[in-house]
């Protein structure tokens, strides 16, 4: 339904780039790499899931080696000429505007504010996931390397890693939920682009911080005209 | 860029308070499943079933999880016995059978309220090889191939330490360490091996797996391990 806008052709000229190659490639390594985790954790976490799969041991053994590995991309797409995109957005997300406190006030209702690259809402989901997976992964490896830490840690670690992963849950199920209920921005995850009256609906502040302001402005990326 | 840095400020605390639970969670696990258990044990609607409260999780110091069908499992008493013997899965099950139902509490700090368990009392499957008058303790043995542990005689006699065949009123599952493991109910769940093999009647024992790791050798719930649990 939500997602019928993904079998349009990709906007590669026209519209406004709202992420690079590395910011997009990034977005869906991680997401697969919590995709498996979600997964795997789901099935060693309930025993009924768990038996109708069996394979416990290799399931762990993915289980262990996504989550240690959910630094990696972060590390390779982060630094250098390729991670200038990443590190001015994640500026962005952590950069909070009046209109953003108004938004939050409002709880997003009060149409006069005019939102920047990313709403409020946003920027608090990346934060709390951010954490979310720091904590998962700090946790996680004192529950697989317990041997030498006191047996509290490993009870206090059992505890916070559990009930992070619900939370967790809830946020990423909210997270593809309001990604399939606007398929413009989530095209814009998956081609890099989206329309520019998208972004001057939506992200007032950040189309005119792009174009300049002039609503008849040819949006960026399609200064070179076709033949 | 202007604006308040709220961002980092929420990541650094969230992050903070996440991974000190590490110190401070085991303290907060006790005290939720205090608060949640008896709630989540009447919930007839399941909902509460999904938190991670009162729930079994799966150990097992091998890298993979053991198995063996029943029609393959065998039993041996055997050491300072005067009628060594093996018995196979059918034997066992037409052994006298006793039910219990109790807490199951882990030294880890996770219990499950009220599991019912059936299966064998210990001192028949030990009475039965006849021991000897210098037999003192019985080392016990999992499947698994490392696993160990050690009871005394006179712990390993007492009426709520079974040879368990049935969980809930079903096979027990190779997760569970089926098809025969032991519940030791007045003991930390280490002491209830999984996957049980074979029980050896010695007059000195070695001391079990964890045992070799620092963990006491008499596991009481509530009076080891400096740990200050309700008795199951």
């Amino acid at each position: 339904m939500g997602l019928r806008g993904l079998h349009q052709p990709p906007p590669r000229e026209g519209g406004l780039e709202r992420f690079d190659r590395t910011e997009r490639w990034l977005h869906w390594v991680n997401a697969t790499l919590v995709g498996v985790l979600v997964g795997t954790g789901a099935v060693l976490y309930w025993g009924d899931l768990a038996s109708l799969v069996g394979r416990r041991a290799l399931i762990k053994e993915i289980h262990v080696i996504a989550g240690l590995s959910l630094p990696i991309p972060f590390l390779l797409a982060l630094p250098g000429r390729r991670g200038r995109a990443l590190r001015r957005d994640l500026g962005a997300l952590n950069r909070f505007s009046p209109d953003d406190f108004r938004w939050l006030r409002s709880r997003g209702a009060d149409r006069s504010v005019r939102l920047g690259k990313f709403n409020p809402g946003q920027k608090l989901n990346s934060a709390f996931v951010a954490a979310a997976l720091l904590t998962m992964l700090a946790t996680g490896s004192v529950l697989k390397f317990f041997s030498p830490f006191p047996l509290s840690w490993r009870t206090g670690a059992t505890f916070v890693h559990d009930w992070t992963a619900l939370a967790l849950g809830l946020a990423i199920t909210g997270h593809i939920l309001l990604a399939v209920g606007d398929p413009e921005a989530l095209r814009g995850m998956v081609f890099g682009r989206v329309p520019a009256a998208w972004a001057r609906r939506k992200r007032p502040r950040w189309h005119d911080d792009l174009t300049g302001g002039d609503v008849s402005a040819e949006p960026v990326g399609s200064a070179t005209p076709g033949p | 860029m202007d604006g308040t840095p709220v961002g980092r400020r929420v990541f650094l605390g969230l992050a903070a308070f996440g991974v000190s639970g590490i110190l401070w969670g085991s303290k907060a696990a006790g005290f939720m499943e205090r608060l949640l258990a008896p709630v989540a044990a009447k919930d007839g609607s399941g909902i509460l079933g999904l938190l991670p409260i009162g729930r079994f999780r799966i150990y097992s110091i091998i890298g993979t999880l053991p198995s063996r069908a029943t029609a393959d499992w065998h039993l041996t008493v055997d050491g300072l016995a005067g009628a060594p013997y093996t018995i196979g899965w059918d034997e066992l099950l037409a052994l006298p059978s006793v039910e219990l139902t109790k807490d199951f509490q882990c030294v880890t700090g996770w219990r499950v309220l009220q599991v019912k368990w059936k299966g064998v009392r210990l001192a028949d499957v030990i009475a039965r090889a006849a021991p000897q008058a210098g037999a003192t303790a019985v080392e016990i043995e999992s499947f698994d191939g490392a696993y160990t542990e050690t009871l005394t005689l006179e712990q390993a006699r007492r009426d709520d330490v079974i040879v368990a065949y049935e969980l809930e009123g079903k096979p027990i599952s190779a997760a569970h360490g089926g098809p025969v493991r032991l519940y030791v109910a007045p003991m930390y769940g280490y002491k209830s091996l999984k996957w049980l093999q074979r029980i050896t009647l010695v007059a000195k024992p070695e001391p079990g797996y964890w045992e070799q790791q620092g963990y006491d050798v008499d596991a009481w719930i509530g009076k080891s391990n400096g740990r200050s649990d309700e008795p199951a």
